[in-house]
C-alpha cells in the first residue's frame, strides 16, 4: 500500500533511497575497501576444539614465512587486551567469566581466537597461520541447556562453580499487576503445556565484519563494520583504557547487522591493539565461515509455558520458564535478550495472572547476543503458538480465542501484566483487513475440503497477531533493568551557507535507509528540498554523541532528536528574519522553509537567513552567528508497532515438504515516513521469521563443532523459496511521539515464524501432530505425521481431538 | 578465504591440457568451470600445487550429433546444456536435470563434465548419466579410451579416471521421443539434492515399453534402479501400477544420514520420488 502524500509534502512518500546506488554497486566505502598507506593484514588462528587447555602454542615457524611482521598469542596480550564487555548484568550475583579477546590458557568454543598474524599481504598472513602449532587438552564439552544445569554437570567455567549465569524472574502478584499464576493455574478449567525449542540462529549479515585500524594519528581511527561506533568508542577506552578522546570510531557503509553487529567483537580489540603495537594501519576482515562459526549466534532457548483458561476461551494466566544458552562468554548485552522477552509473552492480551522465569547458561557454544527483534520473537512465537494450542484444546476458531482476550481499540492506553503501558493499537482493524486480504472463510473451507478427500497435499492457516516493544528505550526504563547505558539519542542540523543542510544522526545506518528517511522528514520540517540534504552519520567525530541502530529504535528516537533540532534551527533563525523583514519575530509565520510576515507578502527564506548568518554584517544584537543546533531526544516509552498475519502453508503429508501458498501481513507501523522502505523491512523481516521457521538452525555434533560452517549448510533462504508476499497497513499513530510513527525494523521477524509453524500444525494437526520443532524440515514434518499416525494414544487422542480448530466435517466448532 | 598458493596454466588443447597434466604429477587439479574446486581451495581443504584450467579448451565445449549418439564437450556449461536443442531432442533427462542444478550463477560457469567428475553424490548429472548408459571419453598420456557410466563413478567424490586422464566426451545414446522428468528434492532452491530421481520411459499406447531409472544421492554413487525399471515394463502408465514399481527404488541403495535426512526418510523419499517422477515423465 503507498500512502498518497500532499503535493511537496515528503513524509508519506515512496522514494527511492538515496544511499542504493552506492550500496547495490558496492562502489562505496565498505570498510575492506579501504586501504591505507602502509596498511598490513591481519589473520586469527581459531580453535578447532569446543572446550580444551592450551597445553603450548608454538608460534615459531609461521615468525619465519613471508611477509610476516608478527605473531602474537593470547599470552603476548594476556595483560592489555582486558575483558569484553557485558553492559548488561541482570542480576547482582549474576557469574560473568572473564571473556579475553584472544584466549590465554583454555578455550571455550569452537572458533575462539587462539593466535593472531599480521603480515604485508592477506595471503601471506593466511599462509602464516599454518605455521602456528597449538596444543590442546580436551575438556568436556557443555551442549545441552538442560544437562549443563543438572547436577554434577561438567563446567564450562569451573572458577564459577555452575552453568548458570544468572535467573531473573518477573510475578505479576509480586508486582502487584495482576494475581499469582498458579493459584490461577490450579483453579483453571483449561490448561495448555508446550515446551518450545528456539533453535539457535546465525545472524548471516551480507557484508562479512571487518576492521581497519590506523594508529599514525594523534587519535587512533578505527573503521569497523559496526551498528554501534559510539558505543565501540566508549566501550575501547573502557576495556583496554586508552583515554576516550584519543579514539575515533568510523562505521562507513556496513553491509547488514540484524544485531550481529550490535557487538564489541575480539577481532576489533585485537586489530586495535596490535595496529598500536606496529605503528602501522592493520585490516582484519573476517571470511564467510569465520563468521558463521565465531560471530554471535542468536535465540536459542528452551520455553516451557503454561496457560490456563476458561473454557469459554477466557486466559487466565500465563506461566514462562526458560533456559537461555549463553553460549561461552556473556557479550556485550547477551544477558539481557531473552529478558526482553519477558514484557511480550503477554503480547496483546489481557492476562490477569503472570510469571516469567528465566535462566541464562553458559555452554561450550558460540556467544549468543541480540538477532533481529532480541528476546521479542521468541516470546511472540510461545506466545502465538500456545494461542492455537488453546484454540485447538477448546475447539475454537483461533482468531476468536485470540479476539476475546485481546485489548480493545478503546481500551488504549493500556497497561499490561507486565507492566508496560501500550500507548494506542487497533488489533481489530488489522485483523480484519487481513482477513479480507486472505480470504480466510474461502482458505478453512478449502482446508476442509482436502480433509474430506484426504489430500496428500494439506493446507493449513497459521495466524500471528502480534506486537512488539521497540525504540529502544526510554532511559529510566533501562536504568530499572540495570542496563549499562541511556536510551537516547542525539541530532543536529548544521545550516551551510548556500541553503544546503547536513543532518547529524547518533543512530547508526546499515542498510535502512536513514539517509533517504531523514532528508524527507528534515525536508518538510524546514522546507528545503529532499535533494538539499545530507545526512552524515556513523563517525565519532562528525556525530560526536549516539547511541546508534538497533532495536528499531532510529525512527521513533533518532529521527525525534534530529526534528527537535530543526525546531531549534527555526526558533534560532526567527529573530534574524524578522529583523532582516523589519517586523517582530512575533508577526512571523514559518511554512514550506519561509518566514512570512503575518497578513503580508513579505517574505524570506530559511537560505537567506543561512546566507545572511553566515555574513554575519547584520545581525540583531546579542544573536550568535550561527543558525546550527542539536538536540538530544529521550523517548517516554517504547513503540508498539503491532499486526495480523496469516500464512496459508501446504504441507505434502508424503514427503513431509512445506510450501508457502499465501502470506498476508497487515502491519500497524503507525506513521509512515516512506512506505517504500516500509516495505521493504516487512519484506526483509518476513523471510527471516520465515526462515527460523522454516530453513535456519546452528547445529553443532556432539563435540561441539558447528556442522553449519558454511552457506551451503546454514541454510539462507532466497526470493525463489517464498510465496509472494501480500502486504497492507493500518495506520494508528504512536501517541508518544511527535510523527506518530512506531519501529518496523524487526516486526516481520517477530510476526511471521509464529504465524508459519502454526500453519504447519494447522495442516497436519489431523493426523495427530501438536508441534513440530523448528526448523520444520520435510524429515520433521514428515517424521511428526508418522509419529502422530502411529501412536493412538498421541496427541490425537487429547481433547479436541487433535482436529485442529475443525471438526471432521470442517467447519468450526 | 584466501587459498594456497598454486600455479596456474590454461591450456588451449586437449594434447596441451593432457600434457600439462601429465607434467604436473599428483600435486595437479583440473579446473573445469570450478564451481565445486574454488570453494575447496578458498577453505583450503585442498592445496593443489597447479591448476590446468580447461576454460580455453573451445573444442571441448559444446554438443554434436554423431550418428545415434550425442556428444557433449565436457566444457560445456549447464546453461548452454540447458538450452541446447539437440538435447532437447534426444537426451531430454538430461537437459531436465541439468536445468536444477544450483542456480542461474553456477551453471553460467559450471560444466557438464566437471559436474560428472567431480562426483559428488549429491550432485544432480550423474543419475540421468548412469540411467541413459552414457560413455565417458577419457584422455591421456596413452591416448583415448572409453568408461561406461555404470562403471565410471567409483565412490564419493572418486571416479574411474586414472592419473593423467581427462574426461573429455561424454557420449549420450539418443533417445530420441523418450519422455522424461528429473524429481529433485532439497530445501531451498540452489541446495543440492537430498534425493533425485531421474525418470525416462517409452510409452505406447498407455503401456510403458521401457524404462530408464538411476537415483541421486541414495548412495555413495548414483544407484541405477534396476528394479523399478523391470517392475515399469509391460505395466499401463496408471498411477497405481507406478507407484507399486516404485517401491523397488531401495533395492540396491545404501544411503546415508546427514542433517538434511536420515536413512529410512531417504529410503521413503526415492519411493515417493521416483513414483513422481515416472509418472511425470510419462505426462
Amino acid at each position: 500500500m503507498t500512502t498518497a502524500a500532499e503535493p511537496g509534502q515528503e513524509v508519506g512518500k515512496g522514494r527511492l533511497r538515496k544511499e542504493d546506488a552506492r550500496l547495490i554497486t558496492g562502489r562505496t566505502r565498505w570498510t575492506d575497501n579501504i586501504s591505507l598507506p602502509g596498511m598490513l593484514h591481519m589473520a586469527v588462528l581459531r580453535s578447532p576444539m569446543a572446550h580444551a587447555r592450551i597445553t603450548n602454542i608454538d608460534p615459531s615457524e609461521a615468525r619465519q614465512m613471508p611477509g610476516v611482521l608478527a605473531v602474537v598469542t593470547g599470552a603476548d596480550l594476556a595483560d592489555k587486551q582486558g575483558s569484553l564487555p557485558c553492559a548488561w548484568p541482570i542480576a547482582e550475583d549474576m557469574k560473568s567469566p572473564d571473556a579475553p579477546s584472544m584466549a590465554v590458557n583454555q578455550v571455550n568454543f569452537a572458533g575462539e581466537v587462539v593466535a593472531a598474524v599480521v603480515a604485508r599481504s592477506a595471503a601471506e598472513a593466511a599462509d602464516a597461520l599454518e605455521g602456528i602449532d597449538v596444543d590442546y587438552d580436551e575438556l568436556p564439552v557443555v551442549l545441552d541447556l538442560e544437562q549443563a544445569i543438572a547436577d554434577g554437570a561438567d563446567l564450562v567455567h569451573p572458577d564459577l562453580g555452575t552453568n548458570k549465569s544468572a535467573t531473573w524472574i518477573f510475578d505479576s502478584a509480586e508486582a502487584g499487576t495482576g494475581g499469582p499464576v498458579d493459584e490461577a493455574i490450579a483453579s483453571a478449567e483449561v490448561t495448555v503445556e508446550r515446551t518450545f525449542r528456539q533453535q539457535r540462529l546465525i545472524p548471516a549479515f551480507m557484508e562479512p565484519r571487518s576492521v581497519v585500524v590506523d594508529p599514525t594519528g594523534e587519535q587512533v581511527t578505527m573503521w569497523s563494520a559496526t551498528q554501534i561506533p559510539h558505543i565501540l568508542r566508549l566501550m575501547l577506552a573502557m576495556t583496554l583504557g586508552v583515554p576516550e578522546h584519543k579514539v575515533r570510531v568510523i562505521a562507513p557503509d556496513v553491509g547488514g547487522g540484524f544485531g550481529g553487529k550490535l557487538q564489541v567483537t575480539p577481532e576489533e580489540v585485537i586489530t586495535f591493539l596490535l595496529a598500536q603495537q606496529l605503528g602501522r594501519p592493520v585490516k582484519y576482515t573476517e571470511t564467510r565461515s569465520e563468521s558463521l562459526a565465531s560471530a554471535h549466534h542468536g535465540r536459542d532457548q528452551l520455553q516451557k509455558l503454561t496457560i490456563a483458561a476458561r473454557r469459554d476461551g477466557t486466559v487466565t494466566g500465563l506461566k514462562v520458564e526458560l533456559l537461555a544458552d549463553m553460549g561461552a562468554y556473556l557479550r556485550l548485552v547477551t544477558p539481557g535478550v531473552p529478558i526482553l522477552g519477558a514484557f511480550m509473552y503477554n503480547a496483546i492480551y489481557k492476562i490477569p495472572a503472570y510469571h516469567f522465569a528465566c535462566t541464562n547458561v553458559f555452554t561450550t557454544k558460540t556467544p549468543t547476543d541480540a538477532y533481529r527483534g532480541a528476546g521479542r520473537p521468541e516470546a511472540t512465537f510461545a506466545i502465538e503458538r500456545m494461542m492455537d494450542e488453546l484454540a485447538n484444546e477448546l475447539g475454537m476458531d483461533p482468531l476468536d480465542v485470540r479476539e476475546m482476550n485481546w485489548i480493545k481499540h478503546e481500551e488504549f492506553p493500556y497497561t499490561t501484566v507486565s507492566t508496560l503501558t501500550y500507548d494506542s493499537g487497533n488489533y481489530e482493524a488489522a485483523t480484519a483487513r487481513a482477513k479480507e486480504l486472505f480470504d480466510y472463510d474461502g482458505l478453512r473451507r478449502e482446508q476442509a475440503e482436502r480433509r474430506q478427500r484426504g489430500d496428500t497435499v494439506q493446507l493449513g492457516i497459521g495466524i500471528s497477531t502480534f506486537t512488539e516493544m521497540c525504540g529502544l528505550a526510554p532511559s529510566r526504563v533501562l536504568g530499572s533493568l540495570s542496563y549499562g547505558a541511556g536510551g537516547w539519542e542525539y541530532g543536529a542540523i548544521r545550516m551551510l551557507p548556500t541553503g544546503k543542510v547536513e543532518v547529524i544522526t547518533g543512530s547508526s545506518a546499515h542498510g535502512q535507509g536513514h539517509e533517504t528517511a531523514w532528508s524527507q522528514i528534515v525536508a518538510d520540517k524546514l522546507g528545503v528540498p529532499f535533494e538539499d540534504i545530507e545526512v552524515l552519520h556513523g563517525d565519532t567525530q562528525s556525530s560526536p554523541r549516539g547511541m546508534d541502530t538497533y532495536g528499531s529504535r532510529s525512527l521513533t528516537v533518532g529521527a525525534m532528536a534530529v526534528l527537535s533540532a530543526a525546531d531549534k534551527v527555526i526558533e534560532k533563525a526567527k529573530p534574524i528574519a524578522a529583523h532582516m523583514m523589519e517586523c517582530s519575530p512575533d508577526d512571523l509565520e514559518f511554512a514550506n522553509g519561509t518566514f512570512t510576515v503575518r497578513g503580508t507578502d513579505t517574505s524570506t527564506g530559511i537560505a537567506d537567513v543561512a546566507l545572511a548568518v553566515f555574513a554575519a554584517h547584520d545581525l540583531p544584537d546579542g544573536v550568535e552567528p550561527s543558525l546550527d543546533s542539536d538536540a538530544t531526544f529521550d523517548p517516554e516509552n517504547f513503540s508498539f508497532p503491532h499486526g495480523t498475519h496469516l500464512c496459508a502453508a501446504e504441507a505434502d503429508t508424503e514427503t513431509g515438504q512445506v510450501r508457502l501458498r499465501a502470506y498476508v501481513a497487515v502491519d500497524d507501523v503507525g506513521k509512515v515516513v516512506n512506505p517504500l522502505i516500509v516495505e521493504g523491512q516487512v519484506h526483509g523481516g518476513l523471510v527471516q521469521g520465515i526462515a527460523q521457521a522454516l530453513f535456519e538452525e546452528a547445529v553443532y555434533d556432539e563435540s561441539g563443532t558447528l556442522m553449519t560452517g558454511t552457506l551451503a549448510d546454514y541454510l539462507v533462504p532466497s526470493a525463489a523459496d517464498m510465496p509472494s508476499f501480500t502486504t497492507d497497513r493500518t495506520e494508528t499513530p504512536s501517541t508518544t511521539n511527535a510523527l506518530g510513527v512506531k519501529g518496523v525494523g524487526e516486526a516481520g521477524t517477530i510476526a511471521s515464524t509464529p504465524a508459519v509453524v502454526n500453519a504447519i500444525v494447522d495442516a497436519i494437526r489431523h493426523m495427530g501432530v501438536n508441534d513440530v520443532e523448528m526448523p520444520c524440515t520435510p524429515m520433521r514434518v514428515w517424521q511428526a505425521i508418522q509419529g502422530g499416525a502411529q501412536s493412538a494414544a498421541g496427541p490425537g487422542a487429547e481433547p479436541g481431538g487433535g482436529m485442529g480448530s475443525l471438526d471432521a466435517e470442517g467447519g468450526a466448532r | 578465504m584466501i587459498p594456497a598458493e598454486f600455479d596456474y596454466v590454461a591450456p588451449t588443447t586437449v594434447d596441451d591440457a593432457v600434457r600439462a597434466l601429465a607434467d604436473a604429477g599428483d600435486e595437479a587439479k583440473i579446473l573445469a568451470g570450478g564451481q565445486s574446486l574454488i570453494p575447496v581451495l578458498r577453505m583450503r581443504l585442498a592445496a593443489p600445487t597447479k591448476l590446468i584450467d580447461l576454460g580455453k579448451v573451445t573444442e571441448l565445449q559444446g554438443v554434436r550429433e554423431d550418428g545415434g549418439a550425442l556428444v557433449i564437450g565436457a566444457m560445456t556449461t549447464h546453461y548452454d546444456v540447458v538450452r541446447d536443442p539437440l538435447i532437447a531432442e534426444h537426451a531430454k533427462l538430461i537437459g531436465m536435470a541439468t536445468s536444477t542444478v544450483a542456480d542461474p550463477q553456477v551453471r553460467h560457469r559450471g560444466t557438464f563434465g566437471g559436474s560428472l567428475a567431480h562426483a559428488d553424490p549429491a550432485g544432480d548429472l550423474a543419475a540421468p548419466a548412469l540411467a541413459l548408459d552414457v560413455e565417458m571419453v577419457v584422455h591421456g598420456m596413452d591416448g583415448r579410451r572409453t568408461i561406461p557410466a555404470s562403471e565410471f563413478f567409483v565412490d564419493y567424490f572418486t571416479t574411474a579416471l586414472r592419473p593423467g586422464e581427462l574426461l573429455t566426451e561424454v557420449r549420450v545414446p539418443k533417445y530420441t521421443g523418450w519422455h522424461a522428468h528429473y524429481e529433485k528434492f532439497n530445501r531451498v532452491a540452489q541446495a543440492w539434492s537430498i534425493v533425485g530421481v531421474a525418470a525416462a520411459v517409452q510409452v505406447e499406447g498407455h503401456t510403458i515399453t521401457q524404462a530408464r531409472v538411476g537415483l541421486t544421492n541414495m548412495s555413495s554413487v548414483p544407484v541405477r534402479a534396476s528394479g523399478v525399471e523391470r517392475a515399469l515394463v509391460g505395466q499401463e502408465a496408471t498411477p497405481e501400477a507406478i507407484k507399486a514399481a516404485a517401491q523397488h527404488a531401495v533395492e540396491g541403495t545404501m544411503p546415508v544420514a546427514d542433517g538434511n535426512a536420515d536413512a529410512a526418510y531417504r529410503e521413503h523419499l526415492a519411493k515417493v520420488l521416483t513414483s513422481r517422477a515416472v509418472t511425470a515423465a510419462c505426462g
